[in-house]
């Protein structure tokens, strides 16, 4: 059972004209075994809000804490709160030239089992997850994410999260750009993940479609780099019928 | 010492094609005051395939198709006492890399060493030569590729610490030719290498890769120069480099002239250099001299950068500690050109290599 929780964080994006606010104190408490998806208009602070659990070096934490389990997640590295046992599929995966996907997965197994996982078992466990996921077996021969069509990057992602199996997992708008299969396939890989490791779910997303396949506990409204509502499922239905006007603009 | 030194003009690092370069760290190559010293440092790996021949003829026997303005090649050309020979007959293909290799031979009085590598007709080959240990060592390799033929020519300069090489690497292209050449340049203290190519015939092609990682005090520099004086003719350059720790030094030249006569010229050239720390400096010029608007394309592009945060973000994201998402990077950053050597021994020696220089410099 793991709890991640933030409180009043405050966030800050580092420019070069200098920082620029964002993140102006936000609560949440996300346990093992519950989805939350938050929702909120373009620019309100959720990529930022994902990047900062992340450790993305370009934020700068001004106020406010994250725990997990009660420790510190703000003095780890980025490397360390992954091996605490956090994960972001991000918004927009980043190409790494010349590293190959198989290598890049072994190496993370790697450093978070802290062992190299033996050669004939990890093959197979990764010939697993790719094909639950539909992806080509070739995706392990070619660099990450480089070419990948947009899709298919969303794809590794959750192939990485089931594959390196956290505590707690944050999908930033694993949903944008895929086609309606994709959105299914994708979606029983991260319900999966959750049945499998227990995990905590933290879902950022525009669509009510998505929560048709994974089930949300509870709905978060962000708006103005904080929640400014919540609610259960019926939250992200009326979202979806009255769009933002009454949370923003205040 | 030769009584010929008194003809060369020794350079005195203010000419353009020495600026760049730390003449008290020649080793007295560029100035004759270096000894020479006979040592045939250069041998073939292994049995000679077929249509293959390798020899040594004294130097008044084979005939320099190419001069150079460079002093350390023209003191190759006119000290050297022999020259080594590698002759491909026309239309052999041979499967297997050819290595040449040359033994060390240590930091007192230098060696100057004249290779020919010939290509006859059609002919195809690999020929990989590989430098190591200790050094000085002035070189001048003229390729002369027939019509049709193919060379793939890879060199690998893992020289040990004080070593310096000066050469150059002369390709003259005939009709329908292609040359791809991969230079790597891992070791050593000074070196300071000329890819040269010039066309000889229409449809002739080359393309210059090249990697080099310079750390703490090392002085790489890499000279390219493409002659397009034939139409029709193609050219590409990639070169790679890394830099890490106090005072390393890259130098990237890349001087490609098409002259009237060469319409049709397709050329591209990029260099792409990474600073790993502070206190080591690239410098990059690429020129571009064209004298025909009649062109299929000719363009440059140099970038110098350091790490990509985005980039180490993702993989730390995924538990990978900096250090060995560094290495990652660095040795995928590489990898573009390090594959197309085709050897997985060679590119898992050079990649242990430049871990083993990533981790020294304190990464
Ligand atoms: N480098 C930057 N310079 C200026 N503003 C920035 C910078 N980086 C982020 N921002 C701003 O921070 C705000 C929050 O961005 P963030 O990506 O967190 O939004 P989001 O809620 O994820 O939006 P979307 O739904 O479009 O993904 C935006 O207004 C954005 O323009
Ligand atoms: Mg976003």
């Amino acid at each position: 059972m793991s709890t991640l929780d933030i409180r009043g964080l405050e966030v800050s994006v580092i420019t070069e004209k200098g920082p620029i606010e964002i993140l102006r104190g936000v609560d949440l408490t996300i346990r093992s075994g519950q989805t939350h998806a938050v929702m909120g208009p373009n620019g309100s602070g959720k990529s930022t809000l994902a990047y900062s659990i992340a450790g993305h070096p370009k934020y700068r934490v001004t106020g406010g804490s994250i725990t997990l389990d009660g420790a510190n997640v703000l003095e780890m590295t980025v490397d360390q709160r992954a091996k605490a046992g956090l994960f972001l599929a991000m918004q927009y995966p980043v190409e790494v030239p010349g590293v190959s996907v198989s290598n890049f997965l072994r190496t993370a197994a790697t450093a978070l089992r802290g062992e190299a996982p033996k050669l004939r078992t990890w093959v197979g466990e990764v010939k697993a997850a790719m094909s639950a996921l539909n992806m080509d077996p070739s995706f392990s021969e070619r660099n990450v994410n480089e070419g990948f069509s947009g899709g298919e990057k969303k794809r590794h992602e959750i192939m990485q999260l089931e594959l390196l199996k956290p505590k707690i997992a944050i999908l930033d708008e694993t949903d944008s750009g895929l086609d309606v299969d994709a959105l299914r396939i994708v979606s029983e890989g991260v319900n999966r993940a959750k049945a499998a490791n227990d995990l905590g779910i933290l879902l950022i997303t525009h669509y009510t479609r998505i929560l048709r396949y994974i089930k949300p506990d509870f709905v978060h409204v962000f708006a103005n780099g904080r929640v400014v509502e919540e609610g259960g499922p019926e939250l992200a239905d009326k979202l979806e019928a009255e769009g933002y006007a009454e949370y923003v603009g205040s | 010492m030769s009584v010929l030194t008194t003809n060369y003009l020794t350079p005195t690092g203010r000419e353009e094609a020495w600026r760049f370069t730390p003449l008290n760290r020649l080793a007295g190559l560029h100035d004759g005051s270096v000894a020479i010293v006979d040592r045939k440092s250069l041998a073939l790996k292994g049995a000679t395939p077929a249509g293959v021949r390798f020899s040594r003829l004294s130097r008044e026997l084979v005939s320099i198709e190419s001069t150079s303005q460079d002093v350390v090649v023209q003191r190759v050309h006119a000290e050297s006492t022999d020259v080594v020979l590698l002759e491909i007959a026309a239309n052999t293909q041979v499967p297997e890399p050819i290595f040449l290799n040359r033994t060390s031979g240590g930091l007192i009085g230098a060696e100057l060493s004249r290779v020919r590598i010939a290509l006859g007709a059609h002919a195809r080959a690999t020929i990989i030569v590989e430098n190591s240990g200790e050094a000085i060592l002035g070189e001048d390799v003229e390729i002369l590729l027939a019509p049709g033929s193919h060379l793939k020519f890879v060199t690998l300069q893992e020289w040990s610490a004080g070593s310096v090489h000066a050469a150059r690497h002369h390709a003259i292209i005939d009709k329908d030719a292609s040359f791809v050449s991969i230079t790597v340049t891992v070791g050593g203290s000074l070196v300071r290498l000329l890819p040269t190519v010039e066309f000889s015939a229409p449809g002739a092609s080359a393309e210059l890769l090249g990697v080099y990682f310079a750390t703490a005090g090392q002085h790489f520099e890499h000279r390219i120069d493409i002659e397009h004086g034939v139409p029709r003719a193609r050219s590409r350059v990639n070169y790679k480099g890394a830099l890490a720790g106090d005072q390393a030094h890259t130098v990237w030249i890349g001087d490609v002239f098409i002259r009237a006569a060469a319409e049709g010229t397709d050329t591209y050239e990029l260099n792409r250099n990474l600073l790993l720390s502070d206190g080591a400096r690239a410098d990059s010029v690429p020129n571009l001299e064209i004298e025909t608007g009649e062109i299929v394309g000719a363009g440059h592009a140099s970038t110098t950068g350091r790490f990509d945060d985005e980039q180490l973000f993702y993989l730390m994201s995924r538990g990978i500690p900096l250090d060995e998402a560094r290495r990652l990077v660095v040795r995928g950053f590489f990898a573009e050109i390090i594959s197309q050597i085709q050897s997985e021994e060679i590119e898992e020696r050079l990649m242990t290599r430049i871990d083993d220089e990533l981790s020294k410099a304190g990464q």
